[in-house]
């Protein structure tokens, strides 16, 4: 195959030509398929105005990791998507807040499903579609609905990327993802609706073939530009969380 | 809990756990509902779902035998059970839409006498934790919430009608608090079983809406 290779030697090499103003999405679910690194590396890139999707805004859980959160507090941040724009215990502040209630960084809250359904929606070549979730609720007041069936449900866009960023257990060089236990979570969706799909490999990325075709959990025609999470302290991995006090 | 009357977080728990029948698809929430998986239902086999993709994990990994790289919703490095099997967010999800889950069980701020609840968003609150509770809410077959009978000032939690955002409107088939065993039944909330130590007229005090109480109302067994 004459394809331009999608190692790329170091965090900062994949993300050095992301602009002003670009929408990123950002896998993971807790710790897990959450790219730490090409978070750290966005950081010190510096692009500003940016949109980032992701379930959290990050911040509830000790210790911290690199999150979305750092980037809006690094004011990168123009604007989040996300399933948590605030705790799920109410009096825990998150390092977002006060930048939302100040005003400084717009939110759009989404519900999970519907969040990861945008992005696969956007990833098929579907521009919308109806979901029972969030009828009935203060998300739905003023939208379009319609009875299907005798149910109501809401109309909700596909939510087109510019880049995703996620994390994988095994790559070969075609692109081609394997992901570990929960790792997966938006990894798969995200990479889909992505203009340019930059991933985090926790092993040695392989030869293409060397992950069987079947065994594929991403295809590789999604994945466009790969890293190898070097050894710790170098690379940054998942700990084990602290438990909270009650 | 220090200072409130009834039952305790675990035994609210084990309440709702033993309303899970053999072979259901069950999804818990954060804090109290988490806790129903300590529950001994005997040889019902139930398997756990969770938000992230994980279909029929189990409890949570002996320290040191922990994977980092799975957890379940409340982020807790938890096992899995054989027969596990691991989907992305938008399948998982699509088994929470597809009617795939037989309970959800959530906590709550308030349930009101028609089924509606709310449980993302308190009031004056800008923006919110939705999570997968709005997806959970309006597809799963059944939605069991459990809470607190009255709030810290002693105000109802069970209320004819919710003053918070609702996270979906006519769902809840199932309410247990430290209290007692609820239904809702659009007038008011059926008293199902009483928790030891609480009174009928203590219950009705503190409830919204007309309360019922079964025929032949029984003490809830905490002993499992």
């Amino acid at each position: 195959m004459t394809q331009k290779t999608k190692l790329r030697s170091s965090f900062a090499e994949a993300v050095a030509d992301i602009p002003d103003g670009s929408t990123i999405a950002f896998g993971g679910f807790a710790m897990p398929g959450t790219p730490f690194n090409l978070i750290k590396a966005l950081m010190d890139q510096g692009a500003k105005r940016l949109t980032l999707v992701a379930n959290t805004t990050g911040g509830a859980q000790q210790p911290r990791m690199p999150d979305i959160g750092m980037l809006v507090e690094n004011g990168q941040v123009a604007k989040v998507i996300c399933a948590f724009t605030a705790a799920t215990r109410p009096t825990d502040k998150l390092p977002f807040t006060p930048y939302y209630e100040s005003g400084e960084v717009e939110a759009e809250l989404v519900p999970q499903g519907t969040l990861a359904e945008r992005m696969r929606a956007a990833g098929a070549g579907i521009p919308a579609f109806y979901t029972p979730t969030a009828v009935g609720t203060e998300l739905a007041e003023g939208r379009e609905t319609r009875v299907i069936n005798g149910r109501e449900y809401l109309l909700e866009y596909a939510l087109p990327l510019d880049y995703a960023f996620i994390r994988a257990r095994t790559a070969d060089t075609a692109g081609n993802l394997r992901f570990h236990r929960s790792q997966r979570n938006f990894g798969p969706v995200m990479a889909t609706a992505a203009r340019v799909t930059i991933a985090e490999i926790d092993e040695p990325i392989i030869a293409a073939g060397g992950i069987d075709p079947d065994d594929v959990h991403t295809a590789g025609i999604y994945v466009h530009r790969l890293v190898q999470v070097p050894p710790a302290p170098d690379g940054l991995w998942p700990t084990k969380r602290q438990e909270r006090k009650r | 809990m220090s200072g409130t009357k009834g039952l305790n977080r675990q035994q609210m728990a084990d309440r709702v756990a033993r309303e899970f029948q053999d072979g259901w698809i069950v999804n818990l929430g954060v804090g109290i509902p988490t806790m129903c998986s300590n529950t001994d239902i005997g040889d019902r086999d139930i398997t756990y779902h969770s938000e992230n993709g994980v279909i029929g994990y189990g409890g949570v990994a002996a320290e040191g035998h922990e994977d980092l790289n799975l957890v379940n919703a409340g982020g807790q490095n938890v096992t899995l059970k054989p027969g596990a099997a691991v989907v992305h967010h938008a399948d998982s999800f699509g088994v929470i839409r597809g009617g795939h889950i037989d309970a959800t069980v959530m906590g709550a701020y308030q349930v009101s006498m028609t089924g509606d609840f709310a449980n993302w968003k308190l009031k004056g609150q800008k923006g919110g934790g939705i999570g997968g509770a709005m997806d959970l809410a309006a597809c799963a077959r059944r939605v069991f919430i459990i809470l607190e009978h009255v709030t810290r000032d002693g105000s109802a939690r069970l209320v004819t009608a919710c003053d918070l955002p609702v996270t979906a409107r006519g769902v809840v088939t199932l309410v247990a608090t430290n209290y007692g065993l609820f239904e809702p039944t659009r007038t008011g909330f059926l008293l199902r079983e009483i928790a030891p130590g609480l009174t009928v007229d203590e219950i009705r005090a503190t409830t919204g809406g007309m309360l019922t109480v079964t025929h032949g109302l029984r003490e809830i067994s905490i002993s499992g």
